[in-house]
C-alpha cells in the first residue's frame, strides 16, 4: 500500500527523471518524427529499408556491448577487427569460393587475425587505463596504416593474390574495389520471407538474436560477473584475485573477433568491398547508432542496440530527402547525417562527465542539507 | 598440524621502520583464540603499519619488509600478499570500503569465490565460461549473513545501501571465508549509526563466541570496554600498555593513548590568549565536501596575531576546513576576513585577500616538482602579487627579476637550512623535510596576513620538525601574522600555538588554551567521533 501511493507521488518526478536520463534517443525520436512526413517516403519503402540496414548492421553494434561491460568504454577498436574481416573477403573473393561457404570462409579467416590484433590492442589499453577511448581511436589509425601496407603493397608479391579482376594493373595491390556480387545477400536471402513487400532476413536476424542469446548467457558466467566487477572497480576487483589485465584482454579480443564478423555480414549485404574506405567510419557510425539508442560511455544494453540502429539509420534514408525537399539540395542531408554522427558522441560523452561532476556535487547537497536539518533539531 | 599449547597469534619484537623513520619498535602481544582485542592510539601511533604487517599488504614489502617474528600457532608465517594472509585465515575490513558498487549484497560477499556450473563451452573454452550458481550463491551469502547476526538484505544492490549496511557487507564477506581464524576490524563503527554500532558489538561478541579472534580497532573507547577481553594501547610505536579491559576505564585508556608524562607535557610557554584582538577571520556554519575529511556546520573566529592550532583524529574533518576555506574542494556557508566576505570555491580570491596555505599534500599541490627552488619560492608571489617581475613600457611588459629571486631563495635556504646543492636544484630531488621548508618559503615569500599551515611535519624527521615549527612561531612573532596549524600531533600544537581547536566528527568540539592538559584534549578528540 505504501508502496503504491510513492509511486503515485513521484509519477511526475519519473516521468522528469526519465526524460533527464535518456536525452538523446526523445532527440532523435522527435527529428525522426519531424523528417519522416516532410519527406515523402511511404512506411512501406521505409520498413523495408529499416529491415535490410538492421540485418546489416546490427551484429556490429553489438560487439561494442563487451567492452563496455568491462569498463573500457566505447571501443573504437573494433575497427581492427574490420579490417580483418576484410582480408577474409579479399582471400576467399581471390578463391571464387561463392555464396554461403565464401561468407563462413571469410569469418574463419578473419578470426587469427582478429585474435592477434586484439590482444595487441588489449595490451596496449592496459598500459593506458583511463583513457581507452583515444588510445584505441588512435590505434585504429595506426593499424589501418598497416593494412593499407599489407593491401597495397605485400598482396601479390609475398601474399599470393590469383585473380586479375582484384589486383591493381600494376601486378600488385588489391583495386578499389573488389567486387562480391556472388555472395550478394546471400545471407539476407536465404530463408527470407516477404510480408506485404517488407523483405525479412530471417536467417541474418537468427544470427543476431543469437548472438544476443549468447550476451544474456555470457553474462551469467563467471567471466562475465567478472568483467562486471572489473568494468566498476579494478581496485577491488584486483583484491578479491580477479586477474584485471587478462579480464580486459579477453574483452577486446571478443570483441575485435565479433567485429570481425559483423564486418563480413556487413559488406555481404552490401555486395562490394570499397577495400581502403569501408572500415574508415564504421567505429565511428557503429558508436554514434549505440549512443542514439540511449547507451553512455558505461552502461549499454541489448535494447540500446535495437533502438539505436532503427533510429540513427531511420534518420539515414529520410535526412538527404528531407533535406532536399526544404533546401533544394540533396547534399545537404548527406552532410547533416555525418554532422550528426559526431555531434551525438561529442554530445554523450560531455554528457557522461557532467552526469558524473553532478552525483559528485550532489554530495556536498547533501551536506549542506543535513546541516539545515540539524539547526532545526537544535 | 595444530599446536594447542600455543595461542593464534603471537607476534615477536617486530619492527618496522620507513626510509630510517622508526615507526614500530619492539611490538609484542599475543592473541588467543576467541579472544577479542582492542587497539588504540593516536594517529601515528603505528597501529595502521602493524595491521598492514599482519596482513601481509604490498607497502610494507616495498618499503623492505619489517623485523621480528610473526607466529599464527606456533608456526611462523610471512606474508608477501594479502592472499598469504587469507589463505592463513586472516580477513580484514578495511577503512575505505573495498566493494563493487553496481553489485548485491551476494555478488559482494562471494566476489571471485562464485559457485558454478560447467556447460558444454567451458568444457571447451575453460572453467572461466562456468556459469555461476546463483542458488548456491545466495546460501553461502545467507549463511555469512546470519553468522554475523545483522540482517542486511542480500539482493540490494552496494550503491542503495545505506554506508551502515555496506560495512556489514564487507564483514559478511570476511566471514563467509571458511578459514577464517582471525578478523581485523579497522574502524568498523566509524560510518555506523550507533543502533548499528551496538548491532556490530553484538556481532564481535557471536564470532568471539564461535571461536574466532577479533583485532578491533576504534576511537570509540566505550566500544573497546564493552565488548574486547583485552586492550592494547599504542604510542609512538610503542605498545605502552597491554591490560585486561575489565581492570581500566575509559580516563586511564586516555591518558595513556595521548599523555607523555601527564601533567609535565611542555606547552607552549610564551602561549599568549588575546581576548581583546579583533577577529581577522570569522567562519559560520561551513561545511566542506573533501573525501574522507567532511566539515559539517563550523562556526569558528581567528584572532588576529595568534597562532590556533586545529586538532583532532585522522578523517574527523581537521583538514577539511583550510581545505575548503581556500577553495580546494566543494564548500558552503560564509567567511569573513577583515570584515570582508570571501567568496567559497575560488581559490585566486582568497591568495589576493593575503591569505596563504601550506597544503598537506606538498608533492601534488605544494610543489612544481620539476623545477627549481628558485621558482618555487617566488613563483606565487610572481603569480599573485607581481613581485619579483620588472615591469618594461608601463607595465606591458613583465619580465623575471631572476636576481631578485636569487636572493630571496637564497636567504630562505640559509635562514631555513635547506640542505641542497643550490637554489637551481629540483624541487623533487630534495628529502620532504627540505621539501617542506620550501613550501613554507614559499608561503611566506608572499608575506600573508593569514598563513595555513596544514599538517607542517607530516613524514619529517625530528630536527626539521623543530625548524619547521620554529619559523612558524617566528613567522608570527616578527610579523604579527596570523597562523592557523593543522596537525594531527597534539603535542606540537601545545608547543606552537596559542589556542587550540579540536574538531571531532566534522564539528569544532571546543577551543581550549594550549596550556591545558592532554587528557582534556583527548576528551575532546574522541567526544564526536562518528
Amino acid at each position: 500500500m505504501k508502496n503504491n501511493t510513492t509511486t503515485q507521488m513521484s509519477f511526475g518526478k519519473k516521468l522528469r527523471r526519465f526524460l533527464s536520463d535518456n536525452p538523446v534517443p526523445i532527440m532523435f525520436i522527435i527529428i525522426c518524427a519531424v523528417c519522416i512526413p516532410v519527406s515523402g517516403f511511404s512506411p512501406g519503402y521505409l520498413l523495408n529499408e529499416i529491415m535490410t540496414r538492421m540485418g546489416r548492421n546490427t551484429f556490429l553494434i553489438l560487439c561494442l556491448l563487451i567492452p563496455i561491460m568491462a569498463g573500457m568504454g566505447l571501443n573504437f577498436g573494433m575497427t581492427l577487427g574490420a579490417m580483418a574481416g576484410e582480408i577474409g573477403l579479399i582471400f576467399v573473393a581471390d578463391w571464387q569460393i561463392y555464396g554461403i561457404p565464401g561468407v563462413v570462409l571469410a569469418m574463419i579467416i578473419s578470426i587469427p587475425i582478429s585474435i592477434v590484433l586484439g590482444i595487441f590492442c588489449g595490451k596496449v589499453l592496459n598500459m593506458a587505463k583511463g583513457r581507452e577511448m583515444i588510445t584505441s581511436y588512435i590505434i585504429s589509425f595506426f593499424i589501418n596504416g598497416v593494412y593499407q601496407l599489407v593491401v597495397l603493397y605485400m598482396m601479390g608479391p609475398i601474399i599470393p593474390i590469383k585473380h586479375s579482376s582484384i589486383r591493381l594493373p600494376r601486378g600488385y595491390g588489391i583495386r578499389n574495389t573488389v567486387s562480391l556480387l556472388n555472395m550478394r545477400q546471400c545471407l539476407d536471402n536465404l530463408m527470407s520471407i516477404t510480408i506485404k513487400g517488407v523483405k525479412i532476413p530471417v536467417l541474418t536476424f537468427i544470427i543476431v538474436g543469437v548472438l544476443c542469446l549468447f550476451f544474456v548467457w555470457f553474462k551469467k558466467t563467471k567471466l562475465g560477473q567478472d568483467m562486471r566487477a572489473v568494468g566498476q572497480d579494478m581496485e577491488v576487483a584486483r583484491d578479491a584475485g580477479i586477474n584485471v589485465e587478462r579480464t580486459r584482454i579477453i574483452s577486446i579480443v571478443m570483441s575485435t573477433v565479433l567485429a570481425g564478423f559483423g564486418m563480413v555480414i556487413y559488406i555481404q549485404n552490401m555486395g562490394n568491398l570499397p577495400t581502403y574506405t569501408a572500415h574508415s567510419q564504421i567505429g565511428m557510425f557503429c558508436i554514434a547508432a549505440l549512443l542514439i539508442g540511449g547507451a553512455s560511455v558505461d552502461h549499454a544494453s541489448i535494447k540500446n542496440v535495437f533502438l539505436g540502429v532503427i533510429l540513427f539509420h531511420l534518420m539515414f534514408i529520410v535526412a538527404p530527402s528531407t533535406g532536399t525537399k526544404i533546401t533544394g539540395d540533396s547534399m545537404i542531408g548527406e552532410y547533416f547525417r555525418v554532422f550528426v554522427s559526431y555531434g551525438v558522441i561529442t554530445v554523450a560523452l560531455t554528457m557522461y562527465e557532467t552526469k558524473k561532476r553532478r552525483i559528485k556535487s550532489r554530495a556536498g547537497q547533501q551536506l549542506k542539507a543535513d546541516q539545515k536539518g540539524d539547526e532545526a533539531d537544535e | 598440524m595444530k599446536n594447542n599449547e600455543a595461542p593464534l597469534l603471537e607476534m615477536k619484537n617486530v619492527k618496522k621502520s620507513f626510509f630510517e623513520n622508526q615507526v614500530l619498535s619492539d611490538i609484542n602481544f599475543k592473541l588467543e583464540e576467541g579472544e577479542v582485542l582492542g587497539l588504540v592510539g593516536e594517529n601515528g601511533a603505528g597501529k595502521s603499519t602493524l595491521m598492514k604487517i599482519l596482513f601481509g599488504m604490498d607497502v610494507i614489502r616495498e618499503t623492505g619488509g619489517y623485523e621480528g617474528d610473526i607466529l599464527i600457532n606456533g608456526e611462523k608465517v610471512q606474508f608477501n600478499t594479502p592472499f598469504d594472509a587469507l589463505a592463513a585465515g586472516v580477513g580484514m575490513v578495511h577503512q575505505e570500503f573495498s566493494l563493487i558498487p553496481g553489485f548485491t549484497a551476494t555478488e559482494n560477499i562471494v566476489l571471485n569465490r562464485e559457485q558454478k556450473k560447467k556447460n558444454v563451452l567451458s568444457e571447451v573454452f575453460g572453467d572461466r565460461l562456468d556459469t555461476l550458481n546463483r542458488g548456491q550463491m545466495s546460501e553461502t551469502a545467507a549463511e555469512a549473513i546470519d553468522k554475523m547476526g545483522f540482517q542486511i538484505d542480500a539482493d540490494m544492490s552496494i550503491n542503495n545501501m545505506p554506508v551502515g549496511h555496506k560495512q556489514f557487507t564487507e564483514i559478511a564477506r570476511e566471514l563467509s571465508k571458511e578459514n577464517l581464524k582471525l578478523l581485523i576490524l579497522d574502524e568498523p563503527t566509524a560510518v555506523l549509526t550507533e543502533k548499528e554500532a551496538d548491532a556490530l558489538l553484538e556481532s564481535i561478541r557471536n564470532m568471539s563466541a564461535k571461536g574466532i579472534s577479533v583485532i578491533f580497532i576504534t576511537h570509540r573507547l566505550h566500544e573497546i570496554l564493552s565488548v574486547c577481553n583485552r586492550v592494547l594501547v599504542m604510542r609512538d610505536g610503542y605498545v605502552v600498555k597491554d591490560v585486561d579491559s575489565k581492570e581500566t576505564n575509559v580516563e586511564e585508556i586516555t591518558k595513556w593513548m595521548v599523555g607523555r608524562d601527564v601533567g609535565s607535557a611542555a606547552a607552549n610557554k610564551d602561549a599568549r590568549i588575546k581576548t581583546d584582538a579583533p577577529n581577522i577571520m570569522s567562519v559560520r556554519k561551513l561545511w566542506v565536501d573533501m573525501p574522507g575529511e567532511t566539515v559539517r556546520n563550523v562556526d569558528l573566529d581567528i584572532k588576529e596575531g595568534e597562532i590556533l592550532g586545529i586538532g583532532g583524529l585522522a578523517g574527523q574533518g581537521k583538514l577539511g576546513i583550510p581545505n575548503g576555506i581556500m577553495g580546494l574542494y566543494d564548500a558552503g556557508g560564509t567567511v569573513t576576513f577583515n570584515g570582508q566576505e570571501i567568496p567559497l570555491n575560488s581559490p585566486r580570491k582568497c591568495l589576493d585577500s593575503s591569505i596563504a596555505f601550506v597544503s598537506e599534500d606538498r608533492r601534488s599541490v605544494g610543489l612544481l616538482l620539476d623545477e627549481t627552488l628558485e621558482w618555487n619560492i617566488a613563483f606565487p608571489a610572481m603569480q599573485v602579487q607581481n613581485k619579483y617581475l620588472k615591469n618594461y613600457l608601463g607595465g606591458l611588459i613583465k619580465w623575471r627579476d631572476e636576481k631578485a629571486i636569487h636572493e630571496v631563495t637564497e636567504n630562505y635556504i640559509k635562514s631555513f637550512m635547506i640542505k641542497c646543492t643550490s637554489s637551481k636544484q629540483k624541487a623533487r630531488e630534495l628529502s620532504g623535510g627540505n621539501q617542506q621548508k620550501i613550501c613554507l618559503a614559499k608561503a611566506f615569500a608572499m608575506e600573508p596576513k593569514l598563513l595555513f599551515v596544514s599538517e607542517p611535519t607530516r613524514g619529517i624527521d625530528v630536527g626539521a620538525k623543530s625548524l619547521v615549527l620554529e619559523a612558524i612561531k617566528k613567522y608570527n612573532r616578527e610579523n604579527g601574522a596570523t597562523v592557523v596549524v593543522i596537525s594531527s600531533e597534539l603535542e606540537e600544537l601545545r608547543q606552537t600555538c596559542d589556542r587550540i581547536a579540536i574538531v571531532s566528527g566534522g564539528k569544532v568540539a571546543g577551543i581550549l588554551p594550549a596550556s591545558e592538559s592532554s587528557e582534556k584534549f583527548g576528551m575532546l578528540m574522541i567526544s564526536q567521533v562518528k
